[in-house]
């Protein structure tokens, strides 16, 4: 190896490009190439763009691999390049003081990356990148040595489920499709990522969208189709133009197409752009929406496997699904069984959000426990704050409180506390939120992405939120929540389809373990976490305020009065609770209470 | 109009498309789906102009009013509600003095979009204005970049 030559790794998952990644890589290809034209450095240098890196915490990251050691830098902003340059990458001294601290280390130590192993190694929009690591092998061993009752034997023993939610076992859906009749079949990757509060799907695509690619290639051959659709997002621009990309390379270097590998499989991919429908997710909606038709479940049976995409067999797994399964091919069922537990082998990704110290995109094995996750890879409450719950499987799933953080993260033991694994969108809340809030944003949030055309979701959804919204406005009633509960059992019982099934979840799991929560709005008028703005009054402190009459512009009630230096006050008669007043004080001279 | 409602649908069928795709490049073209297409296309395609608007009105990405030189669109997503995504939206509706279920300006300068979730959950809450992300947004943070913009459309006259 020359002794200057280095690699530049400039992450670029949405935080990364939102962090100014571009700018950082444009800067870093710019004194590269300059240092290079000086002879400072040898040629042989690059720096390239990769998908997310995880810690989306500290972006914009950047790894120097310099003579086979790696440094990673934080924060990085595009006038930090030329010092990086000269210093690092020239001198062989790295940066120090911008160098990540110990969390880097704390972040990644307890995580295990199967899905992700290759986002943030290599760049998405080459495809040689991707083959330098193994890339499309599993795919060529499968179509050239393998008989598809091999493939799908090796899914099943791995134990693989799926991760878009349901855990359904994926080498099962393969044999069903396998053995399924009906002259042409499809694979669709459903990339629909319409959980609020995940961007696992997003991160994977963006950043290692061969890796989707190569599943399919897998599962096609598998079950015999010659068809593949990949149905996502028109909200994510960017892992539609990269999957796009990919496509266009794979055909090129003849991974899609007529006799794939020089065997007698063919095989091609579409992408559907979805149009943003949170019911799409839903198979059947789904297959409705390919076909060009308002996005509405149908009954089932018949299932997909069956009878699907214009009525032909339709297998339909997810994007983790699918990326994972080159790495059970390459490796082995063994392999991959043996993380996780029994029941829910290998490894999850998570999008870890919210009130946490170290948001980001994480990969753990099944069966680490919340507090792991929580504690050691998130760092803890932003804040220093207590933790109150771990909200899990978005508008489908539930919260699951402090006192059981020693849960293991799996399919039953999720299930069992009441939440479910759900696509992977995991959102910390601490003693500033409020649950009957939270569960109310997520049944307006079903309610709106209700299809209509069942009875018990159209019109179910609409009385649990109107119960929620009268009890935050501060006019719940005794009983309501058990009219809560009776009401949600029944649109959970009688919903044509998953959302309906799922959708009053967030409800049960709030009753179930924050049920003093809704009492105290209920009875009492408060919001304990001083959220719901109806049930919080507002007063001037007279000796705090500066009557710097801020707060009397803000009021849109005219409730606030006061003249030039004498303490202002709020009229609660006139008072709309807008809580205008108290966010514009500089002073923290408003109290709420 | 015409004309580019032709490519449209000759592209319809060269691309064996739906009318999802159709709306889709009709969005794309016009910034939304004026009445005009939807019943020209109706004539064109022999189908009633009911199927096209039922399609239009089901899928959140579509919009039958005509958008703004601008957009906000600011992500309601369960991270950025945490994070106070709640308060972000009212001081922007307040700023943009938007009244009800309005969301453009009555100069048609701006249109506020409200999605479910970009996916950039870790650097919530997150607004996004003329496609440049703003992480971490505040209140105060976001009525400045507004009071900006309104400032170069002026500048622009």
């Amino acid at each position: 190896m020359q002794m200057n030559s280095a690699i530049v790794r400039v992450c670029m998952g949405p935080a990364g490009i939102a962090g100014g990644g571009k700018e950082v890589l444009a800067a870093f290809a710019d004194v590269l190439a300059q240092r290079q034209e000086q002879a400072v450095l040898e040629e042989g240098c690059s720096a390239h763009q990769v998908g997310c890196l995880g810690l989306c915490a500290r972006d914009v990251l950047v790894e120097v691999h310099r003579n086979g050691s790696k440094t990673v830098y934080q924060y990085i902003k595009p006038d930090m390049v030329p010092r990086i340059v000269d210093e690092h990458v020239v001198g062989n001294v790295p940066v120090r003081e911008w160098l990540v601290d110990d969390v880097y280390e704390t972040f990644y130590r307890k995580q295990k990356k199967i899905v992700l192993a290759d986002c943030g190694r290599i760049d998405p929009e080459d495809i040689d990148a991707y083959c330098a690591v193994e890339g499309y092998e599993a795919a060529r061993e499968a179509v050239t040595s393998l008989k598809p009752d091999e493939i799908i034997e090796e899914i099943t023993m791995s134990g693989l489920r799926g991760r878009g939610g349901a855990g359904f076992p994926t080498g099962l859906k393969w044999e069903l499709g396998r053995k399924s009749r009906g002259g042409v079949k499809y694979i669709v990757c459903n990339a629909d990522e319409g959980d609020p509060g995940a961007f696992m799907d997003r991160a994977v695509i963006e950043g290692n969208p061969h890796s989707v690619i190569e599943g399919m290639i897998i599962a096609a051959y598998a079950v015999g189709a010659s068809q593949g659709y990949v149905y996502i997002r028109a909200e994510y621009p960017l892992a539609v133009e990269r999957l796009t990309h990919a496509l266009v390379q794979a055909r090129e270097r003849g991974f899609l197409g007529s006799r794939i590998f020089n065997a007698d499989f063919d095989f091609d991919i579409k992408v559907k752009l979805g149009a943003g429908a949170f019911v799409c997710g839903e198979e059947t909606a789904l297959i409705a929406s390919i076909e060009g038709q308002r996005g509405m479940p149908r009954p089932k049976p018949p299932f997909p496997v069956s009878k699907g995409l214009w009525q032909r067999p339709t297998i339909i797994n997810n994007v983790e699904t699918l990326a994972t399964v080159p790495a059970i091919i390459r490796r082995g069922c063994a392999w991959y069984a043996s993380y996780g537990t029994e029941k829910s082998t290998g490894t999850k990704v998570f999008a870890l959000t919210g009130k946490i110290r170290n948001p980001g995109l994480i990969e753990v094995p099944m069966g680490i426990t919340l507090r792991e996750i929580i504690e050691e890879i998130g760092g803890g409450i932003e804040n220093d704050k207590p933790l109150k719950a771990v909200q899990t499987g978005g508008p489908s799933g539930g919260s699951i409180p402090a006192a059981m953080l020693d849960l293991s993260v799996d399919y039953e033991s999720l299930a069992q506390a009441g939440s479910i694994m759900g696509s992977g969108g995991m959102i910390v809340l601490d003693s500033d939120d409020c649950m009957v809030n939270m569960a109310k944003y997520f049944v307006q949030f079903t309610q709106a992405e209700s299809c209509g055309k069942c009875v018990p979701c159209r019109v179910g959804t609409k009385r649990l939120l109107e119960i929620l919204e009268r009890i935050v406005g501060g006019h719940g009633r005794t009983g309501d929540i058990e009219r809560l509960e009776t009401l949600g059992r029944g649109v959970k019982a009688m919903s044509l389809c998953g959302l309906g099934q799922t959708a009053p979840n967030p409800v049960l799991s709030s009753i179930r373990h924050f049920r003093d929560e809704f009492e105290i709005h209920i009875r009492d008028k408060k919001c304990p976490a001083k959220v719901c703005k109806a049930l919080l009054t507002y007063s001037v402190n007279k000796e705090r305020c500066k009557a710097c009459g801020l707060c009397l512009k803000a009021c849109p009630a005219e409730a606030v009065t006061g003249a030039k230096k004498t303490p202002h006050e709020i009229d609660p008669a006139k008072c709309v609770h807008c809580g205008a007043c108290f966010e514009v004080c500089k002073f923290g001279a408003v109290d709420r209470e | 109009m015409t004309e580019l409602l032709d490519q449209i649908i000759a592209r319809y069928h060269e691309t064996e498309g739906n009318i999802i795709t159709l709306l889709q490049d009709t969005q794309e073209s016009f910034g939304y789906i004026p009445k005009e297409a939807v019943h020209y296309f109706a004539e064109q395609l022999n189908l009633p102009p009911s199927r096209l608007y039922g399609i239009a009105t089901f899928y959140a990405q579509f919009r039958l009013t005509p958008v703004g030189k601008n957009r906000v669109t600011a992500c309601c997503g369960t991270a950025c509600h945490v994070r106070g995504a709640e308060r972000i939206l009212s001081s922007i509706r307040r700023e943009l003095g938007l009244r009800g279920s309005e969301d453009t300006t009555s100069d048609g300068e701006i249109t506020l979009e409200q999605v479910n979730c970009v996916g950039a959950c870790s650097i919530a809450p997150v607004v996004i204005i003329n496609n440049k992300v703003l992480p971490k947004s505040s209140p105060d943070r976001i009525v400045k970049e507004l009071r900006a913009l309104k400032k170069d459309e002026h500048a622009d006259e």
